[in-house]
């Protein structure tokens, strides 16, 4: 305790700056970290409680044995055998699982490519062709207000265009161009595969539209006064600069698509199995060990596309 | 560069106008057919039209208890609204400075967005029934459930809820200027005055903007719900219940009244941000404009 301050204190009390009165009139102060932690804290508690802990319970339960009707807390890998019951024994048949998960994959691999056209183009001409910044706003937002109502009233409102008397099928059959109203058009992959189009090409959108405002407008002047035609400046400035959010964007739409249950039920008219659907079915029948192993299996799947497509880009870096 | 707009302009715009008629088309069509006649059937044409379905939807002669979902819903959602918006807001002043874990926080709600929300809703139900196994062989045998809509329902919707919140703080302050709250410092503003007078009443728009997204995200919730809400439904599962049944447009009528509530919120919303952003442009001061 024998620093400079304290024997200035004892030689002549009072004078040290910051000491005596001037302390006693502030309120103490907490230390900037303490506040950070009172900040912070509430949101990392939640997501503690009610997302990290129930992964955890995931991943543990994952591994307990089940009878008809109840949990049965004692180590087991029933769970996972049950759902990969025939995948040897039925090769070079694919088990129900690979079948299920090549399935999910394909109707991944279609939304994602459809949502990122789609949603490149959105983006390109709110970003680059709407010059007005109240258009641009108005305009985004139009695309946003779908976003904030419910999905499955989005699903439901394919019913009365899609279904079996439905104005498309009506509509056919009256120009002549079918005779008779055709079936695939609602609960099918059709179905499916432009419902999760129709609601989730506004994840992609949101992300490369953000990418795009960002290019620095002089860089495509600087290619086009070079000599660059449009579409040379489309590959070689706009897409490389736009591809964080490409890489966000299908971050969003894989996952999404990859974990949907609802989407896929309601318009594969309950029919179409899937990986998330599974989850669903072995709930339903109290299966939880078995549902948790299929939610490990998805979770694992889910970490490799991310790890992947992250591999591409810093995601921090692009808030 | 007055060249009047290239031709890929007009390509591009025909393009967007058929994406906005893509999303709002089938909306249209089903408010529109939730007024069909009593006769009317679940497609086009109209069969005369009538407020016959939604009235029946009221008079709860339909086949869910309608108004107690409505309720149950409508509570839930402002609940998880306001807890969205305090936690979101204080969360993101935290990441305006440096902290421990700060990266742990960011990448746990990260997760949360993008984990697939089967997999958080069967985690937070096994939870739950962990604890209630627990009660039950400790403490109370008769001890029915501790799940239910405002504990594992309230918690299911925030992991959903306060990321978009999170992400939203971070995209305003990447644009506010931290030297206005410095300014108020050092006239001798409390942190917490800082806070009330200068930070707050500048991010107000986007606060609401998060409100926003907290009340709508949890009002049509239900891939999150639909294993941790416990015994009782919310007006979602409801109609995605109706779904699997459907063989008249009352489901339309559900539709149309739940679509309603979202753009009453909707319109309140943007309305108050335009409010409160003209407010901001007639009443700011306009010190510094002009000279750079």
């Amino acid at each position: 305790m024998d620093t400079s301050e304290d024997i200035l204190q004892q030689a002549s009390p009072g004078l040290i700056p910051g000491s005596g009165t001037a302390r006693a009139a502030k309120p103490t102060r907490l230390s900037p970290s303490f506040v950070s932690w009172l900040q912070a804290g509430p949101m990392m508690l939640v997501f503690l409680a009610f997302f990290l802990i129930p992964l955890v319970f995931v991943v543990i339960v994952s591994f307990w044995d089940y009878n008809e009707y109840q949990l049965l807390p004692a180590f087991s890998g029933r769970g996972y055998t049950d759902t990969f019951e025939g995948c040897i024994a039925q090769l070079p048949d694919l088990c129900t699982i690979a079948k299920t998960y090549l399935k999910t994959l394909k109707l991944c691999f279609l939304v994602w490519v459809i949502t990122l056209f789609i949603g490149f183009w959105v983006a390109y001409f709110l970003a680059f062709h709407v010059k007005s910044k109240t258009w641009q706003m108005g305009l985004s937002l139009l695309c946003t207000i779908p976003f904030w109502t419910s999905n499955v009233i989005r699903m439901i409102a394919w019913i009365p265009l899609l279904g079996r008397n439905g104005l498309v099928n009506s509509g056919l059959v009256k120009t002549g161009l079918i005779n008779h109203p055709v079936e695939w058009l609602l609960f099918s992959e059709f179905s499916v595969v432009l419902a999760l189009v129709h609601l989730f090409t506004f994840f992609m959108v949101v992300p490369i539209f953000n990418s795009m405002v960002r290019i620095d407008k002089s860089l495509i002047e600087a290619a086009y006064d070079a000599g660059a035609t449009g579409f040379q400046t489309l590959v070689n400035v706009i897409i490389p600069l736009a591809k964080p959010g490409i890489v966000i964007g299908s971050i969003f739409v894989i996952t999404i698509v990859m974990g949907d249950f609802i989407t896929i039920g309601v318009m594969g008219g309950q029919q179409i199995a899937a990986a998330g659907k599974i989850i669903e079915t072995r709930v339903n029948a109290l299966q939880f060990p078995a549902a948790a192993a299929n939610a490990v299996i998805l979770l694992v799947i889910t970490f490799l596309i991310i790890t992947m497509m992250s591999r591409i880009v810093d995601i921090k870096k692009e808030l | 560069m007055k060249e009047g707009r290239p031709r890929s302009f007009y390509v591009l715009a025909i393009f967007f106008a058929a994406y906005v008629l893509f999303l709002y088309g089938p909306m249209i069509a089903i408010y529109v057919l939730s007024f069909q006649g009593p006769q009317g059937g679940l497609t086009f044409p109209m069969n005369g039209v009538s407020t016959f379905w939604i009235a029946k939807l009221f008079q709860g002669t339909g086949i869910v208890d309608l108004g107690a979902a409505f309720r149950r819903s409508l509570l839930l959602g402002i609940i998880v609204m306001i807890v969205t918006v305090v936690l979101s807001v204080a969360a993101g002043m935290a990441f305006r400075r440096k902290f421990k874990a700060q990266s742990i926080l960011f990448y746990s709600a990260i997760a949360s967005l993008i984990v697939p929300s089967i997999i958080t809703s069967l985690g937070i139900s096994l939870e739950f029934r962990i604890i209630d196994d627990l009660i039950k062989a400790h403490w109370n045998e008769n001890f029915e459930t501790s799940m239910g809509l405002l504990t594992s329902g309230l918690g299911a919707h925030l992991t959903w809820t306060l990321p978009f919140g999170l992400l939203i703080m971070f995209a305003i302050f990447n644009r506010f200027d931290p030297r206005l709250e410095e300014a108020a410092r050092d006239l001798g503003a409390t942190p917490w005055q800082a806070f009330r007078h200068v930070v707050l009443p500048i991010i107000l728009p986007s606060v609401i903007g998060i409100g926003l997204f907290g009340f709508t995200l949890s009002w049509d919730e239900l891939a999150r719900s639909s294993q941790a809400i416990g015994a009782v439904n919310t007006l979602p599962l409801d109609l995605q219940g109706l779904t699997t049944t459907v063989t008249n447009p009352d489901i339309y009528a559900l539709g149309t009244v739940i679509s309603a509530v979202s753009f009453t919120v909707i319109t309140l919303a943007l309305g108050t941000i335009h409010m409160l952003n003209k407010r901001q442009a007639a009443k700011g001061s306009d010190a510094g404009k002009g000279l750079v």
